[in-house]
């Protein structure tokens, strides 16, 4: 399979080859050009699986409790994609991507497919890559994508938002509820688990969880947040779960999930475009040496912001009654 | 702005339940840049094929020390082959005997690492293959 074009991979995609979906991946992670194209042929599949996203802390049970969800999803017929997202290393860029040692029992199911996935936070695109691998997974045809992610910092939030639901996974001891809600996890969960409800202080974080997501949507008109506790490595718990997910898409459908799927591939379109944009400018406009000079030469941050602000503004174009028009280049 | 990384998975087949060396130089591997999907103990040849599939790897490390080097690389090497994965790099290390490495590597099967052999050595040798592969493949396009 050595370097194939965008038409034959697309078209073999769209034949179940999985071998073309593993490099249509490989290719979004890449930035290579040649995914958007390849992508554009396969568009109209795009859509029809359900996305449901898996964050929380290291060791609290993604990887088990996703190898559980897919055996029950498999158990109701329908096909399965697994995308497991773990960190690079800051300081090689490498990374060890284990979460498969968990989902072994179903390498060889074939309506199974598994992808582990290095975040590569300094391409600055983790969430990207992973919402062009999901698609491509849903274009090939799988029904049910589970995305797993470390909830640690922002990357994380991103890439959960690719999911039409997120399920927040806690257990006791690694992080209880308290932590939990600093690092803003229960802000992005739509349903909780408390995983190994077989360890003692089970109970009490399912309270203590309970508790925080009333005071949640005593605020806003949400989706009341159910708290599921289970058992991954017996897979106890594990029927509730799906039932929580399944109220979960009830309740989405009943509002408008197309218009949340639209908004959310705008948001995608503009950080696409703030991303190219940003290089444009700060490379081959020169801004970067413009910034590192002047900071070089002694001036403050806030002077050399104002300053490169007022030759922007300089540059462009007169927008009568454009909002945009206003832009007096002070933001710092 | 296209960035790869080369990809690795490192598997153990076979029935000995000793996965140190296989995780010493999964690590030393991710230390030299790479992506190293690790699948643990005990697999056959189908699923450590399978996987090759799945995270599209350039290379794949069997660490072997049972003693089954003799039939366990060929049978990856024809599961590789039997999904079209004939381009992947297959290489690995554990405890195999100069000859048999010999009568490996001459068959074609396999770049092999004796015990002994340094991580460094081994991540130098996988950056230089993939290198040479990468620009014929450029060239290629
Ligand atoms: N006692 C107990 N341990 C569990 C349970 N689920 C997972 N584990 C263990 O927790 C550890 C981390 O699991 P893993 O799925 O890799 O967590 P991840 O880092 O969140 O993906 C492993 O040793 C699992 O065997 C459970 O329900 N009960
Ligand atoms: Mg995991």
């Amino acid at each position: 399979m050595h370097a194939p074009t965008a038409e034959s991979l697309a078209e073999r995609l769209l034949r179940a080859d999985r071998a073309a979906l593993a490099r249509l991946i490989s290719w979004a992670e890449n930035g290579d050009a040649r995914f958007s194209a390849a992508l554009d042929r396969v568009y109209s599949r795009v859509g029809r699986a359900a996305r449901t996203g898996f964050t929380g802390p290291p060791g609290a049970g993604k990887s088990t409790l996703v190898n559980e969800v897919a055996k029950a999803y498999r158990g109701r017929g329908a096909t399965v994609g697994v995308l497991a997202v773990d960190p690079s290393s800051p300081f090689s860029g490498g990374a060890l991507l284990g979460d498969r040692i968990r989902m072994e029992e179903r390498t060889l199911d074939p309506g199974v497919f598994i992808r582990s996935m290095a975040s590569r936070e300094s391409h600055g695109g983790v969430a990207q890559a992973t919402v062009d691998a999901c698609d491509v997974m849903d274009a090939f045809g799988l029904a049910e994508i589970l995305i797993e992610t470390v909830g640690v910092g922002q990357a994380e939030y991103d890439v959960v938002a690719v999911a039409d639901t997120v399920v927040v996974v806690l257990c006791p001891g690694a992080g209880d509820g308290i932590q939990a809600m600093k690092a803003g996890l229960l802000e992005v969960a739509d349903v909780l688990v408390v995983n190994k409800s077989d360890l003692p202080g089970a109970d009490r974080l399912a309270r203590d969880l309970d508790e925080a997501v009333h005071v949640r949507f005593g605020r806003e008109q949400a989706f009341p947040v159910p708290v599921v506790s289970l058992c991954a490595s017996s897979g106890e718990g594990v029927a509730e779960l799906l039932e929580a997910v399944d109220g979960h898409r009830a309740w989405l459908a009943a509002r408008d999930l197309p218009a949340a799927r639209l908004a959310k591939r705008a948001e995608r379109v503009r950080k696409t475009v703030d991303a190219e944009v940003s290089l444009a400018l700060w490379g081959r406009r020169g801004w970067g040496a413009f910034v590192a000079a002047e900071l070089a030469a002694g001036l403050a941050p806030h002077r050399v912001a104002r300053e490169l602000g007022r030759r922007v503004s300089e540059t462009l174009p007169p927008a009568p009654g454009a909002p945009e028009s206003n832009f007096r280049g002070e933001r710092a | 702005m296209s960035t790869r990384r080369i990809r690795v998975l490192i598997g153990k087949p076979g029935l000995d339940g000793h996965d140190r060396g296989a995780k010493i130089v999964a690590t030393a591997l991710r230390d030299a840049g790479m992506e190293v999907v690790y699948t643990g103990l005990h697999q056959t040849p189908e699923m450590i094929a399978e996987v090759a599939v799945q995270e599209d790897v350039d290379v794949v490390g069997l660490s072997i020390l049972s003693g089954a080097h003799l039939s366990l690389f060929p049978r990856v090497r024809k599961e590789l082959l039997a999904r079209d994965m004939g381009h992947v790099v297959l290489t690995g290390g554990g405890i195999i005997p100069a000859e048999d490495v010999a009568s490996l590597e001459q068959q074609g099967y396999a770049k092999l690492f004796g015990p002994g052999t340094r991580t460094e050595d081994i991540a130098t040798w996988i950056q230089a293959e993939m290198q040479r592969r990468w620009s014929d493949e450029g060239a290629a396009r």
